[in-house]
């Protein structure tokens, strides 16, 4: 296996969640396609581990779940906060940004 | 006309007088400026407290300096000739790289005479003016404006350097502008105020110039360390300087071309005139030029200009003080007139100097005696100035008459009034120089004889022509008093300054003194200049005194028209600048709204236009901001990528 | 083609497959299946990649527990118009997909290049030092990581912490009686008893079928809301109807 192959595939994935996060307004959606381009990021990482042959490239990606759970579970929080009250979870509806 | 070579001019040019340490009385030579400027600071800063104490003060502080100033005097008088230069210095006051200008002071035999002029005419002044203006709301404000003058009219004089001598300078235009705009709800007065002010800037520019001029070229703006080196600078920066001070002085002291404001100055209080416009302010510029006689010495184009500037003021003063009905616009042209006969006397060299401050001294006292007369007649007359409504005034106001007569004579130059002997000295001194200059300032001589007849004739002989509401009435005793010593100054201050106060070896040290043969002998030039006043003098009583004196004006020459209208003066100035200023001022205008304002315009409608875009990008919508962040990173790993392969 | 070859096309493929599925599904339970199954076959590409501890850490957590999360969420959530694939922002669809295009372009050359002339090490050595793949990270962990592990566990308390702040709803009124609750529920106007029940007839029985009012019209309160939402009515067949009503009147 090639590992140049495999950054090749975490690159693509990573454009593919980047594209889902501009495109899909369900913020859920959005929220998984951050979480796949945290998953290529990781590919990229263990790839790299292999390449220099040494694991802290792997520790690196354990962290990176590790702090990605602690995201998902704060994010999904303010969504569901956001869907309260705004019986929506659209990312485009709280575009209060603007004020 | 005049060919005398720069060799003549340096003979009789003085040497620099050793500076002497200030010891005993002149240790106070501060104090001279310091007083007036106190009572200044009170009554200015004082506000409506000092109300009824202030003008007493005021009278005060100048009447300290006139007493210090007479101890000085009798102490110069004590020392020997050379001993006679005192400098007092009392901290460095600019200190920048090699330019250093002290707050010291210099006082020698020219300030000292200044000093008494200013400190002794202008404490009668201010006594006359406790009368004059005892109902005036104002008084506070005038008194301390007046006491303001004199400090800066001080510290011109007393000035050991340039740069403090031009603080005195802009510090007196400052109090002229002041006092002559004091009746500021009269916009006439308020015109004339910035008039004189703007007419004095010209000028001033010329001063600060010339100092500029004269620190490149010395290195320093003392006057002993200018005219010690005065002889080692070639003719042509001297020929420029001696012209950019002719420029302040003509500024200062009225001359042509920038005599218009002087007229207008009258707007003035009675006793601002006398005193500023008349005494002490507008001979400045001969100060001025006296005081730099080592640099006129020696730049023989420049003086000559210095007379032929004199020569013209002096005709124009005269023929617009011909034709004036407004006694006080007579004085001035008067004024002017007679100013102009200093400044040519200062430019003739050696040979005038000495006469030049000798006339100022004896005009000062003279002309501030008339024109405090003048205002005790319109204080008699319900402040009306219009010769023509005067007449036969003689009866009703018997001191200010004789006061004024004295003054009359004084200043036609009749002997031994002190007129006389001061204006007979420069007619000579002018034969000395060139007989065209002489035969000139004889004619003049006349024509002083014409006008000031003309206006005693209209004033005190004749018949009444009062207006109906006029109850003539002698002014207090606090006006006449003044009057009387003033009077007395204008009758004996020529003779005591000549025979007993030795005026020329007096002055010698600082300006310089020589004499040369002339065509003319003294008696030769008394006795025609005397004909010509007299023959003047009878043409002005003729024609004023025996005839009837119309009340509206009659139409007159065309040389009374343009005199009424001051030699169409301002014409001439709304011609040559103020039109231009207009158009300059309108073209900066368009420049202004279209170049400038388009430009700052521009730019913010196009800052406002691209926020006005950029706006668009700021949607509130998460996912735009995320498409920008996208786009960045898409950037920076392009530089990045770009910069790796290449 | 090893056999390492063969498992990363075929795992590659499918991951890629699964990431356009969670991009392209218009539904978001769909959506959270396709990541579930790209994170699946990425924990087969960390296993085949000397990274076994990862791939089992990948599975049970990502897959187990985090997807489960999402699709927890998502059935709270439930459905609305933000899963409708309509763009509203102009140009933003195009300019993504022109930026990820150049994005990945860009990584692939960028990152790629630099990794095409090195030479691979392997892990072999590296997880045999403490006798495994586990252990090697456990003593990286434990040793040269340690501050930075014991900062992550602070920061999942912290997390979980802010999940429960941000989840809970102050309650500003006392909680209403069941007096209260039927007052409410009849002064509104609104309909106080149980809603319709969806249409059970003899060939179909299912919650997506509308119940029939007496005059044969559909009546619309028998469907939950959501699958109205969804579309996932289903029709009535007329010709049904009327067979029902003839045997009706026989």
């Amino acid at each position: 296996m090639n590992p140049s192959n495999v950054v090749i595939l975490s690159a693509i994935l990573f454009s593919i969640g980047a594209v889902g996060v501009l495109v899909r307004r369900n913020a859920i959606i959005v929220f998984m396609c951050v979480e796949l381009m945290l998953n290529a990021a990781n590919l990229a990482f263990v790839a790299f581990a292999r390449t220099s042959g040494n694991l802290d490239g792997q520790v690196v990606a354990f962290f990176v779940m590790v702090v990605a759970a602690a995201e998902v579970v704060v994010g999904l929080a303010i969504i569901v906060t956001i869907f309260r009250t705004r019986r929506s979870a659209s990312i485009d509806e709280p575009n209060l940004l603007k004020y | 006309m005049i060919n005398a070579s720069a060799a003549v001019w340096a003979e009789g040019a003085p040497t620099l007088q050793e500076v002497m340490p200030a010891e005993g009385v002149f240790s106070l030579i501060w104090l001279l400026i310091a007083l007036p400027l106190l009572g200044a600071t009170v009554l200015l800063l004082g506000g409506r407290r000092t109300n009824t104490w202030g003008p007493y003060l005021a009278v005060l502080t100048v009447s300290a300096s006139a007493i210090l100033g007479i101890l000085m005097v009798v102490g110069l008088m004590d020392r020997g000739a050379e001993e006679r230069s005192i400098g007092q210095s009392l901290f460095t006051w600019v200190f920048a790289g090699q330019f250093e200008a002290n707050m010291a002071f210099q006082l020698d035999q020219l300030s000292m005479v200044f000093v008494l002029l200013i400190t002794v005419v202008g404490a009668l002044i201010h006594v006359y003016s406790l009368g004059y203006m005892q109902h005036d709301p104002n008084r506070r404000k005038f008194f301390g404006y007046l006491n303001l003058f004199v400090a800066a009219m001080l510290l011109l004089v007393l000035a050991n350097n340039y740069l403090l001598l031009y603080v005195g300078w802009e510090g007196v235009g400052l109090a002229s502008y002041l006092l002559i705009g004091f009746w500021q709800h009269k916009p006439s007065a308020a015109a004339a105020a910035k008039k004189a002010f703007i007419i004095n800037r010209v000028g001033d520019v010329g001063l600060s110039i010339a100092i500029m001029v004269i620190f490149v070229t010395f290195g320093s703006v003392t006057f002993d360390d200018v005219f010690g080196q005065a002889s080692e600078v070639n003719e042509g920066t001297l020929t420029a300087i001696g012209l950019l001070l002719l420029l302040a002085a003509a500024g200062k002291s009225a001359q042509f071309p920038l005599q218009a404001w002087l007229l207008d100055a009258m707007e003035g209080p009675t006793p601002v005139s006398a005193l500023i416009h008349a005494a002490t302010m507008v001979t400045a510029g001969v100060y001025l030029i006296a005081r730099s006689n080592a640099i006129y010495d020696r730049a023989v184009w420049a003086a000559t200009a210095v007379v032929v500037v004199g020569l013209i003021t002096i005709f124009m003063g005269a023929i617009i003080g011909s034709a004036k009905d407004d006694i006080k616009k007579s004085l001035a042209g008067s004024t002017m007139s007679q100013i102009g006969y200093m400044v040519m006397a200062a430019g003739l060299g050696p040979i005038g100097y000495v006469f030049a401050i000798f006339h100022l001294l004896t005009h000062g006292v003279f002309k501030a005696g008339l024109f405090l007369g003048a205002g005790s007649v319109m204080h008699g007359m319900n402040d009306n100035v219009n010769m023509r409504r005067y007449g036969a005034l003689r009866a009703a106001m018997v001191v200010t008459f004789i006061t004024f007569m004295a003054g009359y004579l004084a200043i036609i130059g009749i002997p031994p009034f002190s007129g006389f002997w001061s204006k007979d000295e420069i007619i000579h001194a002018a034969f000395e120089r060139s007989p065209i200059i002489g035969s000139l300032a004889i004619l003049a001589a006349g024509i002083t004889g014409f006008y000031m007849t003309r206006m005693v004739a209209m004033t005190f002989f004749g018949k009444a022509r009062w207006e109906d509401d006029a109850h003539p009435h002698e002014s207090p005793k606090v006006m006449t008093i003044p009057l009387i010593i003033l009077a007395l100054g204008s009758t004996f201050l020529g003779m005591a300054l000549l025979f007993w106060g030795n005026i020329e070896t007096w002055l010698e040290p600082v300006v310089g003194f020589s004499t040369s043969t002339s065509p003319l002998s003294t008696e030769a030039v008394i006795a025609i200049s005397l004909t010509f006043v007299i023959i003047g003098s009878i043409i002005g009583w003729i024609s004023y005194a025996r005839r009837e004196v119309p009340i509206v004006a009659p139409r007159g020459s065309l040389l009374t028209r343009a005199a009424r209208a001051d030699l169409y003066g301002d014409a001439v100035n709304e011609g040559l600048i103020v039109r231009p200023s207009f158009w300059l001022s309108r073209l900066l205008i368009w420049f202004d709204g279209r170049v400038v304002d388009g430009l700052v315009n521009g730019s913010a409608a196009l800052v406002g236009g691209a926020s006005g875009r950029m706006r668009r990008y700021q949607s509130g919508f998460a996912r735009s901001y995320a498409l920008s962040m996208v786009g960045g990173t898409v950037l920076v790993l392009l530089a990045l990528v770009l910069v790796r392969l290449s | 083609m090893s056999g390492e070859d063969w498992v990363f096309w075929i795992s590659g493929s499918f991951a890629v497959i699964g990431a356009l599925g969670l991009v392209f599904s218009r539904k978001a339970v769909h959506s959270a299946l396709w990541v579930a199954f790209t994170m699946i076959n990425l924990a087969v590409l960390y296993i085949a990649n000397s990274a076994p501890f990862l791939g089992m850490v990948q599975i049970i957590v990502y897959t187990g527990a985090v997807m489960m999360l999402f699709l927890f969420v998502l059935m709270v959530v439930g459905v609305d118009s933000s899963d409708s694939l309509i763009e509203t922002l102009r140009g933003q669809r195009i300019s993504a997909i022109v930026l990820g295009l150049g994005l990945a372009v860009l990584l692939v050359v960028g990152v790629g290049n630099g990794l095409v002339n090195s030479a691979t090490v392997g892990l072999v050595e590296a997880n045999s030092i403490d006798g495994g793949n586990v252990e090697g990270i456990a003593r990286l962990i434990f040793t040269d990581y340690l501050i930075a592990f014991e900062a992550t566990s602070a920061l999942l308390i912290t997390a979980a912490l802010g999940a429960m702040v941000l989840a809970h709803r102050e309650r500003w009124l006392p909680r209403a009686t069941q007096q209260e609750l039927s007052k409410g529920r009849f002064l509104s106007g609104s309909h106080p008893g149980n809603l319709p029940t969806p249409g059970v007839y003899a060939r179909h029985n299912a919650v997506d079928t509308p119940a029939l009012l007496p005059d044969g019209s559909i009546s619309e309160e028998s469907i939950p809301r959501p699958l109205q939402a969804r579309g996932d009515v289903r029709a009535v067949d007329h010709h049904e109807v009327n067979e029902i009503k003839e045997v009706d009147s026989q």
